[in-house]
């Protein structure tokens, strides 16, 4: 596949109040149709930085940003963050359906709070192919109309991926998203990420080492804010250049 | 048996007891009004005026029931109470909103100390108020005022419960609808409003029951009114306003506890209303 | 464009809020002014009305804050067992159980009874008990409005203080448990000593409740303006003097009662605010 670099980051640094960076003077490349993982010990600005990647930081006051980043050649601080988050979607560390919607509403939910009418068959088309593509049509075909908060965690995240899907985002982001889930849930949600990237570049953020390792092509480590590293995965976990990186990967803190 | 286990038994003991002695007052209240206010209960309760005195007074001497009933109380309660509800939701849901919206802001702080005063003030200073504010410059008690009245009394419990459920919600339902790239409008109408109904619903109903047995403001803004009147500019007259007017006039006794009966039978509705909506 | 609508709507509730607040407090300050004026705020909150010939027209507050306040203390210091009984019954001893729930609604229902219900049976039921008890030669009184105002404000301070109860973290009272402590134990030295300042607060928010109750009050009170000496007496409160007297008085007369409606509206707001704060402080 022709691969480059579909966003790009530069000098990017978030501060929550004036003169405390969360996030510090980032430069990194993602490329298209890869899985990116953000790991580093909690605290470090791995969610910040992923937050920030579809400006959901900005629901929250006083947070300053400076930088750029560029999706497809253009700095997504100077569009509607209405556009650049449909460009760009997100899940969530807890599965969030929509309480008050149906699975079949919440699939189409992006649609409906983007204000677009759609005709009944391209509804039931979006629905079933997504829900397919997420590996759900089969468990939930027969109870479109229930309530997607009656699903268990791992379905319930996976419809959130659905719902996330349906708008075809160019960059999926995923801010822990199987570390409220069951080792069996998890699996599956690794398995279908590793499908999705076919489709979508994707970039997670993750507590576990193990999860990164199997899912990414290439890791950016971060430490107090800064990116320390970032390499291929397999090249992070072998061949570290950084003393701090060696000491996180082999456990010397957490 | 150890003394500290006496004691421990006894303790229990007088918490329950005392918690049941509790409850007597809510018994014997809810027995006197539908011990004395039944038997008033008939179709001429809802469909007449009140009698006056004198009528009631020989009814009562030849042990009948008084005739007539309350009709001009439950028609001015509506009057009053449905104007006032439909103007203080929107309002009111759009303040909760604001104050949800804007969490931090010292206007915010500002606004959440006024509907918490508001919300305190005793009813009798509100009655006092909207006389000055509607009832002078118009020069003449009326329906509209007793609105007005109703409406600032639930303008702030419904403000602050639809604060409270939407604060109440998971954050990330509303970073996800956005992530999606819904406007703020559109993540509020579509998605946060609507998993808030339960919460909201129930701060209406109950703002709603709170005013239907408020009495004190009416005193100072409807006047009363012995005939049915639909025009709101006229004084009018309450369901609870009626039971202050007879309440020392031995005549109307039977039928001012049937008055109470059917406020209580109101109100208790609405409140086991609420309740269930704010479960399911 | 749509966010542009939102904000109009949200700036226009918030533009009839803030003027109602703030009109509310003008208001009462300036038809307040007159009484002021006459009397001095001091002299007005120090003294009766005056009930020869020869003084004029004079008005003073003190029967009244004196009424309110004995009323609402006394009806604080009735409800404390019980809204404690009641809120250990369903917040510790029956926690979660059915039972507690229905405790729970029974309470609540309490708080939906309208004022004036409340009154009407205090007259007619109360009343006459308190009579055949020699408590009272005619029931109406400082005593009857109290005990009346006291179950009007237990299912406030109930159900508050049943969350302050439950927010006690469980690791606590195990503790105390695994060292031998009986459940009295554990109530009177762990769960009340943790929640004492938040059910204080509770009890500061119902007196908030107690000190503007207007019906219930002004039916049981007797209506009497003097200094009452003892709480078998008759008397007024802030509230009912005015429920009383507003609809037939003008010039300066009606300023007093508006005079008094502002010393009430400072009163009750500075309790509540009082409350209200420490609650905040303490469940965040």
């Amino acid at each position: 596949m022709n691969q480059y670099p579909i966003m790009k980051i530069k000098n990017l640094s978030v501060e929550y109040a004036k003169g405390k960076p969360a996030v510090k003077n980032i430069n990194a490349e993602i490329m298209n149709h890869t899985v990116t993982a953000i790991i580093g010990p909690s605290g470090c600005g791995k969610s910040t930085l992923l937050r920030a990647m579809n400006r959901i930081h900005e629901l929250y006051d006083n947070i300053n940003v400076t930088g750029e980043i560029l999706l497809d050649e253009e700095n997504i601080f100077r569009k509607s963050p209405i556009i650049v988050r449909r460009k760009i979607g997100m899940v969530f560390q807890r599965p969030n359906p929509f309480p008050n919607m149906s699975i079949y509403e919440n699939v189409l939910s992006g649609y409906t709070l983007n204000g677009i009418k759609l005709k009944k068959s391209t509804k039931n088309e979006i629905v079933q192919t997504n829900l397919e593509s997420v590996g759900l049509w089969d468990e939930v075909k027969e109870s479109l109309q229930k309530k997607g908060t009656f699903l268990s965690g791992g379905q319930q995240q996976r419809l959130c991926i659905a719902r996330a899907l349906a708008l075809r985002p160019q960059v999926l982001l995923m801010d822990e998203p199987t570390s409220a889930l069951d080792p069996i849930a998890t699996k599956k949600i690794e398995e279908l990420i590793l499908q999705l990237k076919n489709r979508v570049t994707i970039v997670v953020v993750t507590h576990n080492m193990q999860q990164a390792t199997r899912l990414a092509d290439s890791s950016m480590f971060m430490y107090l804010g800064e990116l320390i590293e970032y390499l291929p995965t397999y090249e992070l976990f072998n061949n570290p250049k950084n003393k701090k990186t060696q000491d996180y990967i082999s456990g010397n803190f957490s | 048996m150890n003394v500290r286990i006496i004691k421990d038994k006894m303790m229990h003991a007088g918490v329950v007891f005392v918690t049941l002695c509790t409850l007597v007052p809510l018994f014997a209240i809810i027995y006197s009004v539908v011990a004395k206010g039944i038997g008033q209960i008939n179709w001429d309760f809802f469909t007449k005026v009140t009698p006056n005195s004198m009528e009631a007074m020989l009814a009562v001497a030849e042990g009948k029931v008084i005739p007539g009933g309350v009709l001009q109380g439950i028609v001015g309660t509506l009057l009053i109470v449905l104007p006032a509800t439909f103007a203080a939701v929107p309002f009111g849901i759009g303040g909760g909103i604001y104050l949800y919206e804007k969490d931090n802001s010292r206007l915010a702080a500002v606004l959440r100390m006024i509907v918490d005063m508001i919300q305190g003030l005793p009813s009798i200073i509100l009655g006092i108020i909207v006389y000055l504010w509607v009832v002078v410059p118009m020069k003449s008690y009326s329906a509209i005022a007793g609105s007005v009245a109703m409406f600032i009394m639930m303008l702030p419990m419904i403000v602050r419960s639809t604060e409270e459920t939407l604060r109440m919600l998971p954050n990330n339902l509303r970073e996800a609808g956005l992530t999606l790239g819904g406007t703020n409008f559109r993540v509020m109408m579509r998605v946060m409003l609507p998993s808030a109904f339960g919460g909201t619903a129930t701060g209406i109903l109950l703002a709603v029951s709170r005013v239907i047995g408020e009495t004190a403001p009416l005193t100072l803004t409807i006047l009363g009114s012995a005939n049915v009147c639909y025009d709101p500019r006229e004084p009018n007259s309450a369901v609870s306003l009626l039971i202050w007017e007879f309440y020392n006039d031995p005549n109307m006794q039977s039928l001012i506890w049937s008055a109470a009966l059917l406020l209580l039978v109101i109100v208790l509705l609405l409140n086991l209303l609420a309740k269930k909506l704010s479960k399911g | 464009m749509n966010d542009k609508i939102y904000k109009y709507c949200l700036i226009t509730a918030v533009g009839l809020i803030l003027p109602v607040g703030v009109g509310i407090f003008l208001t009462l300050l300036w038809d307040a002014m007159p009484a002021f004026e006459k009397f001095g705020v001091i002299e007005f909150i120090t003294s009766c009305d005056g009930n020869s010939v020869a003084e004029g027209e004079k008005y003073g507050a003190l029967p009244y804050i004196v009424g309110t306040l004995a009323t609402s203390f006394l009806a604080l210091i009735i409800s404390v067992p019980f809204s404690l009984a009641a809120a250990l019954f369903s917040g510790e001893y029956y926690r979660g159980k059915r039972f507690a729930g229905i405790i729970d609604s029974a309470v609540a229902m309490l708080a939906g009874i309208p004022s004036i219900i409340y009154g009407l049976w205090g007259f007619a039921v109360l009343n006459p008990i308190l009579v055949s008890m020699k408590l009272s030669e005619t029931g109406y009184g400082i005593l009857s409005a109290s005990l009346l105002l006291a179950i009007m404000i237990i299912p406030y301070s109930a159900s508050l203080t049943k969350e302050f109860i439950m927010m006690v973290p469980s690791e606590l009272k195990e503790g105390a448990y695994s060292l031998g402590a009986t459940r009295s134990d554990v109530i009177a030295k762990i769960v009340l000593p943790k929640c004492m300042p938040g059910i204080i607060s509770t009890f500061i928010l119902a007196l908030g409740r107690a000190l503007g109750e207007t019906m219930a009050v002004t039916m049981v009170i007797g209506n009497t303006n003097f200094l009452p000496k003892s709480i078998t007496d008759t008397g007024n409160t802030m509230a009912s003097i005015i429920a009383n007297r507003f609809g037939e008085a003008d010039g300066l007369q009606m300023a007093s009662l508006i005079a008094i409606a502002l010393l009430l509206f400072v009163i009750t707001f500075i309790v509540n605010l009082t409350g209200k704060f420490i609650v905040k402080k303490l469940k965040a």
